[in-house]
């Protein structure tokens, strides 16, 4: 499925939740469930993601020209956060990932869900997933 | 004066509001508490009637302004039962005093080897001052232990103290974890040591009755903010022998005698400390603040505020997967806890979804946290203007948060 579509798909799933706030945040936490194992390994200093609030960790990795991402948090809203960023970029050439306009977040109202503490952090991990995607569409030019 | 919680609620604007569609619980009260109507009034008929610089101005406003500022100083002396009004000093706040101290007091007074003792419940403004002031003249800072209820243990203190001990700073009220220190004892054995002692009063202030006289401590610093008053604003006691012997904090004026380019005389207590044009109109504002609570009587807002304590530990303390943090005996109405399996900033989250507002975090306290092996916890603080149908509210939501984790 495209950006576009599984960003479709998200969307319809929170206009489903409707203007419950509370079942908003649950479904937000669930969504965390669904990241795949972080290795313990890879919960080191150099794998956190600065200017969040909450512990975040994140690797990548390149297959095939396409990126695989790995992330975990030690708070369940942000896991649910960026299992969503996964879900909309994971598995994708580096080009698309650089140019992919997230507009999802703003859809589903997400900075008056989290608030502009977690906002601040949610922008700092797609920042920093673009910045693998730079660094390896980089390696796969040279 | 008695008045119904409805009556009490009615003095507060801001309560009576929706947050996310469901009604307004404000539980961050030893954050800041809310003020009522008549503190809103004063800082606006002051803007519009007496706005004037104090103390110099030859004109009937300025005079008007000048009145009414000092009056505050008086309600405050009466407020904590200090002497005279000259030892009520008008700072920024609690942080801004315990400052004051460290940086006048501290630097005249304490010289290398010398001790300092705190313990592990201060808050960050309590414990940085002093290592500042440690790292300047080579003093030494001597931490008191707690038990794992979160009390001080005494016996350690008295261990701590000796003859090189030259103060002793300490939390009257813990805002973490509510604990209320036998702060008469410590100033005692303190002063046996020939000591001086600060109290940090910011969480006190506004649940136990005050007397500085009684207590016998030589520094108290508190904030009107969480006394039902303006942000910006806090209070410094001292006592005239040693505010007298301090040098001033801040140069400028108000604060002078006279000044020439060769000396510069100082002013009297407690001008000496207050250089520049001061925070007049929140001073102002604070008297109604004041008043509220002399009128409601600091006993009756206690025993309003430990009931909902104890209300809330029956309805939370069966919740599986409900951990408090702080269980000391006594205490001021704050509840600190965990959820098993839970970050506390996505408790606060999902609380604050049901229009419930807590704290989340280290509360300024990382020693103490660390002290616990936690990284932090919810922290639900109770005031005058809270009701019993509010911490039903609070105790339905954390039952519900819980679930997720602790089935």
């Amino acid at each position: 499925m495209s950006i576009e579509g599984v960003q479709e798909e998200i969307v319809g799933e929170f206009e489903i939740l409707g203007d419950d706030r509370e079942s908003t945040i649950f479904y937000i936490m669930e969504l965390g469930g669904n990241l795949e194992e972080f290795p313990e390994s890879e919960r080191k200093d150099e794998n956190i993601i600065k200017g969040c609030q909450s512990k975040v960790w994140l690797t990548a990795e390149e297959n095939d020209g396409k990126i695989h991402y790995l992330a975990d948090s030690n708070t369940d809203i942000t896991k649910g956060l960026i299992s969503l960023l996964i879900r909309v970029l994971n598995h994708r050439k580096p080009e698309e990932i650089i140019h992919a306009e997230l507009n999802f977040i703003d859809r589903i109202g997400m900075g008056n869900i989290i608030g502009s503490q977690r906002s601040n952090g949610l922008a700092s991990m797609i920042k920093q997933m673009k910045l693998y995607a730079i660094a390896f569409q980089t390696k796969l030019n040279a | 004066m008695k008045l119904t919680i409805d009556q009490i609620r009615g003095l507060f604007p801001v309560l009576h509001q929706e947050v996310h569609g469901k009604p307004l619980v404000y539980f961050d009260n030893a954050a800041t508490t809310q003020k009522p109507k008549a503190v809103l009034d004063k800082l606006r008929s002051y803007y519009e009637m007496d706005n004037s610089n104090i103390h110099r101005g030859a004109h009937t406003l300025a005079d008007r302004a000048t009145r009414e500022y000092e009056l505050v100083r008086e309600t405050v002396r009466e407020f904590i039962g200090a002497r005279e009004s000259a030892e009520v000093i008008f700072t920024k706040g609690t942080t801004e005093g315990i400052n004051l101290v460290a940086q006048t007091f501290g630097r005249k007074f304490i010289g290398k080897g010398d001790e300092i003792i705190i313990s592990t419940l201060e808050h960050h403004s309590n414990i940085v001052p002093w290592q500042m002031l440690c790292e300047e003249k080579g003093a030494v800072l001597k931490i008191i232990p707690i038990t794992e209820s979160g009390e001080i243990i005494f016996e350690e203190f008295e261990q701590l103290l000796s003859s090189k001990t030259k103060l002793v700073s300490i939390i009257h009220a813990s805002n973490a974890l509510g604990t209320i220190n036998p702060v008469k004892k410590i100033i005692d054995a303190a002063h046996a040591f020939g000591a001086k002692v600060l109290l940090d009063g910011a969480q006190s202030t506004s649940h136990l009755d005050i007397d500085v006289l009684d207590l016998d401590c030589d520094f108290m610093a508190f904030s009107a903010h969480k006394l039902y008053g303006p942000t910006g604003l806090g209070i410094l006691y001292g006592k005239r022998e040693i505010l007298e012997e301090m040098p001033p904090f801040l140069g400028g004026g108000e604060m002078i005698k006279e000044v020439s380019f060769e000396k510069t005389t100082y002013n009297d207590i407690p001008f000496k400390f207050e250089a520049g044009t001061p925070n007049i109109a929140d001073v102002i504002a604070f008297k109604p603040a004041l008043d509220f609570i002399t009128d409601l009587g600091k006993p009756s807002i206690k025993a309003h505020e430990d009931e909902l304590l104890s209300y809330a530990n029956e309805l939370l303390l069966p919740i599986k997967g409900f951990e408090p943090i702080g269980t000391a005996k006594e205490k001021v109405s704050v509840l600190s806890f965990n959820i098993t399996g839970m970050h506390p900033f996505d408790v606060g989250q999902m609380l604050d979804a049901r229009g419930i507002a807590v704290r989340t975090g280290h509360h300024c306290t990382q020693p103490l946290m660390k002290r616990f092996g936690i990284e932090g916890t919810v922290r639900a603080s109770f005031s005058v203007y809270n009701s019993k149908s509010e911490i039903e509210n609070l105790a339905e939501g954390v039952a519900r948060i819980a679930k997720i984790k602790n089935k």
